[in-house]
């Protein structure tokens, strides 16, 4: 509690690399856009796809020691 | 893998139209790919063919495999089989921007950048080895992993430009997903699958090189030495011919072999008949369009062969058709 309200205080020394400037990108048009979300609506189906594979995968592998454990 | 062409038109989009012009630059940091060119870039068509066979290993392999298990080293296989395919598109833009038949697949069209074609092809192949690995076996996933390099190293970047001979020796990338079926249900490869591979590969040369006939245009384009544009389209059709004739016999073997029953030994003799008289015609019809169709025939004719032989060999085994006569050749 040093009273210092939080707009007052002091600005901090903070390290700032240097970073090269980032190309002047053209903002995406509404097909992009449109695009984008479909690939990344495939890229999380195939991922939600891929944890019942493996979910599958391993209750197969394991068979009926699935249920061998300790209760 | 992939030695099986995808046919004449790609991707089911409208063929002949110009590839537009590749930006020289792109206008923004995102992909401006559709999720169906990504797609694409697996060539669909032949990984479907690629499943097909590696399933026929699968069924004549002697050994059980679980049912999920099955699936999901069959979906390994596919998509190792794309990304080869992938990588195939990406080390070959330059070549199918200039071939018709290729121009309009994502990367020379500008849809897809190399670059993430690259990155794509490459995690897909990683990913696909290691997850076969996790659901099969090392053996099947190191079959996988030699397909993809064979395919991608061997054949596109070396053999493809360097000889007239890269569909003879890269027919082998196509051959083995019999093998790696095998494989992934007993943890070797045994005779059963070497006579599937030794089918695929002799195969491959007459079902390439009556293409390369048809599209010899195209491949003088791009500076790829297919046998007609090197020894010409007489010793091509010559090559076929004698390929064909020792493709047939190879083909009916697993009846005598005890992998195919009768009506494996009925089919691949009709079709094996169908095949020398298709390639026949292309020998002897030298001229103009009948020559030109004569090679179309055989090309559209050898995928139906093929097709029904690994067919027959499915049913036989996978449904039991073929059970009670299976052996009486043998």
């Amino acid at each position: 509690m040093s009273g210092v309200l939080p707009d007052e205080r002091p600005e901090k020394a903070v390290h700032q690399p240097s970073r090269p400037e980032a190309p002047e990108r053209a903002p995406l048009t509404p097909e992009e856009v449109k695009r984008r979300r479909a690939r990344n609506l495939a890229i999380a189906l195939t991922l939600g796809a891929l944890c019942v594979l493996f979910y599958a995968v391993t209750i197969a592998r394991l068979g009926v020691n699935v249920l061998n454990r300790p209760l | 893998m992939t030695m099986i062409t995808d046919g004449l038109a790609e991707n089911g989009r409208a063929q002949g139209a110009a590839a537009p012009a590749r930006p020289a630059v792109s206008r923004s940091a995102v992909s401006s790919g559709e999720v169906r060119d990504y797609f694409a870039l697996l060539k669909p068509r032949v990984m479907s063919l690629v499943v097909f066979t590696a399933l026929v290993g699968m069924v004549v392999a002697k050994g059980h495999i679980h049912p999920v298990i099955g699936f999901a080293s069959l979906l390994a296989i596919a998509v190792g089989a794309g990304a080869s395919g992938c990588l195939n598109m990406w080390w070959d833009a330059d070549i199918d921007a200039v071939m018709t038949r290729t121009a309009r697949r994502p990367i020379p069209a500008g849809r897809v950048t190399g670059e993430e074609a690259l990155a794509f092809g490459l995690t897909l192949a990683v990913g696909s080895v290691l997850f076969l690995e996790l659901v099969a076996n090392w053996v099947a996933a190191g079959l996988l992993a030699f397909t993809i390099f064979f395919y991608v190293v061997v054949y596109s970047m070396w053999l493809k430009r360097a000889t007239p001979q890269n569909i003879v020796i890269g027919g082998a990338a196509g051959a083995f997903p019999p093998m790696i079926g095998e494989a992934a249900v007993t943890g070797s490869v045994s005779v059963d699958t070497l006579v599937l591979f030794a089918i695929i590969f002799i195969w491959t040369p007459p079902h390439f090189w009556a293409l390369a006939l048809v599209k010899s245009g195209d491949y003088a384009r791009a500076g790829v030495p297919m046998l007609p544009n090197v020894a010409g389209p007489d010793a091509t059709r010559l090559q076929i011919l004698i390929y064909t004739l020792l493709l047939v016999p190879v083909g009916i073997a697993p009846a005598f072999l005890g992998i195919g029953g009768v009506a494996y030994a009925l089919v691949s003799a009709l079709t094996g008949l169908g095949m020398i008289g298709f390639a026949w015609r292309v020998f002897r019809l030298r001229e103009g369009d009948p020559a030109m169709k004569a090679a179309q025939r055989l090309f559209a004719f050898s995928i139906l062969y093929l097709f029904l032989l690994f067919a027959v060999l499915l049913a036989e085994h996978a449904f039991g058709l073929g059970a009670a006569f299976r052996g009486g050749l043998a």
